[in-house]
């Protein structure tokens, strides 16, 4: 008995080693100089200091990575969110087979493997004629961003009484009034949620950018550490970066776990 | 007929479908000026879809809605001056009970000042004053009710609709709740629209009720009428407790029922008429005087029921009936028993047979119910159109699909004191009417077997083709 709580025990610390290990590595290895990853040379924010200062080089084009990122998370999960929102509000009001159908259709670019949408949208933008760059990445994350908002809103709309938008519109709000008075506050916990998500999917998308960035030199952090590390090893900087965006995704995890354990809590007490 | 300006609200002809059912056939009705009116019947039965076309949720397939003489069938509900209390409540759920309430008022910029009048006077008028700040998904069911009836008043409706609004209470709230409303709608003096499946709770509100059932309206009438001269059979039996029975009219004002001749107060049926007969459980009355006693029975069952004994006879003649009374009677004993000829409501059988029409389909076979049978088809032609009859006991119900000539579910039974008269819906949604002393459940799926000898081929009507 004993022996088997042991057993039991040392596998899911050696199961959190495996997971955490090269995480915790990257994070330890950014605080010392050595330029040769692996090497301790003492403890220092130096690495820090150059990624802050712009003294490490091509700090420019991480600078433009770092912007273009943001911006182009920040635009998908924006239209996302308002796409999905729409979108899911339509799917609810569907009946019988219909619903089911639709549901299914939203669950597929889901488990769909990122290097095949990324490659069709690629064939997709060249079918179309337009040229790559911005806008076709933006297009692309709104693409695989859109699913996951909807996955979020719909048990919002379950949970809501169905009449509450008929009730608005009784009371004398026109349908825009009642949409915006009235359902998106209702809906409002769903969106974020999926605005949250949608967000950190597009800021850690490699495969689709890769293939609807075009030529037009157009790097995302993920492009843009790629190939630093195929030029002769990773520029030291990346190490802190690294460790900065781990950090800021597990506070942004955190917020989504709590809110969505008091949202719980706030059912069950009804 | 009342005045054309005290009809606030007119339905003329209105039919509407959702996909192949048929939700409403052929609705009219006028509702008055400060009328308390009920749609009472079964789930299914049309009435919220009625209310719903009034408050403009949905424009109904035919027929017209008119409200204070102008047509509204295109009105959105935001542009009718009339509002709605939703099953449920419908409260919004990120709003104070104050701002739910003036939620009307802000949409149109209304001054503040004047929207908290408002405010404090409606929720007054609900006794719900001291819950201004209270969210509303902390208030009991009772307390969202008062609070979703008080954002209905505060626009100042000419009609008030109400659906089901205390279908989710207990008992004795609802009880307390009927009354306040009863009391609202007289302070107010507006019309109300309400909808409910609970004929109690119909009987106790209402000036007028309107009972529907499968997408008619079946009577229109005061409580009293609708509980005293029920129309048919289905009015008699959804609105309290009621022995019907098969009855003939003998002339006017003899009928005779349970193998027995009675007075009654109804005339013009004619001579010799089948009709159905209701007599209330607490219209038959026991006495010990031989000159009064109609008939005598045998006390089968006695059960206490609060204010009165509900209790089973058998008549000398092997009819069962129920009879309420205040006292006791024990089983087993004999007793003599007489009905006030006013009590006795006559009316008039809705069919005699089933009918139907048919298609003969060559020699000794015809279509009907979407089902070909063997029956003589002597006299008629292969493709002739004729009508079928089968007489309701001569329909077979078996509780298995084999041998039988088409299946359906049992929807509605009523016991006729010696048998029961079911309705069954074939799974093409036509109605057979049967009648048996098997003991069948509501929703039962039962085959229909129909004997060749037992079907009657008769002539189309003229201009029925």
């Amino acid at each position: 008995m004993k022996a088997n709580r042991f057993f039991a025990k040392a596998y899911i610390w050696l199961l959190l080693i495996v997971l955490y290990a090269p995480i915790v590595f990257i994070v330890v290895f950014s605080f010392t100089e050595a330029k040769s990853l692996g090497n301790w040379t003492g403890f220092s924010t130096q690495l820090y200091q150059n990624l802050f200062n712009g003294s490490m080089q091509n700090s420019s084009g991480l600078l433009s990575a770092v912007k273009n990122t943001l911006l182009i998370a920040l635009a998908a999960s924006v239209v996302a969110t308002i796409l999905g929102t729409i979108a899911a509000i339509g799917i609810y009001h569907l009946h019988g087979r219909k619903r089911g159908v639709m549901t299914f259709l939203n669950n597929i670019p889901m488990i769909n493997p990122d290097i095949i949408t990324g490659v069709s949208l690629f064939l997709l933008f060249v079918f179309l004629g337009i040229s790559q760059g911005y806008l076709t990445v933006i297009l692309a994350h709104i693409t695989f961003c859109t699913p996951y908002v909807v996955l979020n809103v719909m048990p919002k709309l379950r949970q809501m009484n169905p009449n509450i938008y008929e009730a608005a519109l009784d009371l004398g709000a026109t349908p825009a009034q009642a949409l915006r008075k009235v359902l998106v506050p209702a809906l409002r916990p769903g969106m974020v949620s999926g605005f949250i998500l949608s967000f950190t999917m597009s800021l850690d998308d490699f495969a689709v950018t890769f293939f609807t960035r075009g030529t037009i030199g157009l790097d995302t952090l993920s492009t843009y550490i790629y190939a630093d590390a195929r030029k002769g090893g990773l520029t030291p900087e990346l190490k802190p970066l690294m460790s900065i965006l781990f950090l800021v995704i597990l506070i942004v995890l955190l917020v989504i776990n709590i809110r969505q354990s008091k949202q719980l809590s706030s059912i069950e007490k009804k | 007929m009342a005045e054309e300006k005290d009809i606030i609200i007119r339905l003329e002809h209105i039919s509407k479908s959702f996909g192949d059912k048929k939700v409403l056939d052929d609705i009219s009705l006028e509702v008055k000026r400060g009328e308390f009116v009920t749609f009472l019947g079964p789930s299914g039965c049309g009435k919220t879809t009625t209310l719903r076309l009034i408050a403009g949720f949905g424009k109904p397939d035919e027929g017209t809605v008119t409200m204070e003489g102008k047509v509204i069938n295109d009105v959105p509900p935001y542009k009718r001056k009339l509002n709605t209390v939703f099953q449920r409540y419908a409260l919004f759920p990120h709003l104070d009970v104050y701002d739910n309430v003036a939620f009307g008022l802000k949409l149109q910029k209304v001054p503040e000042d004047e929207i908290e009048k408002r405010v404090k006077r409606v929720l007054k008028l609900v006794s719900m004053s001291d819950y201004e700040d209270r969210d509303v998904e902390s208030l009991s069911g009772g307390q969202q009710q008062r609070v979703a009836i008080a954002r209905a008043l505060i626009n100042q409706p000419q009609v008030l609709l109400l659906d089901e609004p205390l279908a989710a209470l207990d008992l004795k709230m609802r009880k307390d709740m009927q009354i306040e409303l009863k009391e609202m709608h007289k302070k107010l003096g507006i019309t109300f629209i309400y909808v409910t499946h609970d004929q109690e709770e119909a009987l106790t509100l209402s000036d007028t009720i309107v009972v529907m059932n499968e997408g008619k309206i079946q009577q229109i009438g005061t409580p009293i009428d609708i509980y005293n001269e029920p129309v048919n059979c289905f009015v008699a039996d959804f609105i309290g407790e009621s022995n019907i029975l098969k009855g003939r009219m003998l002339r006017d004002r003899r009928v005779a029922f349970i193998k027995h001749e009675f007075d009654c107060v109804d005339e013009g049926f004619g001579e010799n008429v089948k009709v159905d007969v209701v007599v209330r459980p607490e219209d038959i009355y026991f006495t010990t005087d031989p000159a009064k006693c109609q008939f005598k029975a045998k006390v089968n069952s006695c059960t206490f029921k609060g204010v009165h004994y509900e209790m089973w006879v058998d008549t000398d003649t092997g009819y069962e009936l129920m009879i309420q009374d205040y006292d006791p009677y024990p089983v087993g004993s004999e007793v003599m028993l007489y009905i006030d000829p006013d009590d006795i409501q006559v009316m008039k059988k809705e069919r005699l047979a089933n009918t139907y029409p048919a298609k003969v389909k060559g020699e000794g076979k015809v279509e009907f119910l979407d089902t070909e049978f063997t029956c003589n088809t002597e006299g008629f032609q292969d493709g002739d159109e004729v009508v079928a009859t089968i007489h309701f006991e001569k329909v077979d119900l078996l509780d298995h699909e084999e041998d039988a000539d088409l299946t359906g579910n049992v929807e509605f039974i009523l016991y006729m004191g010696d048998h029961y008269h079911l309705t069954v819906k074939t799974d093409a949604g036509e109605n057979i009417w049967v009648d048996t002393n098997d003991i069948w459940d509501k929703g039962d799926f039962v085959g229909i077997k129909i004997l060749p000898e037992d079907i009657q081929l008769s002539k189309a009507a003229a201009g029925n083709e």
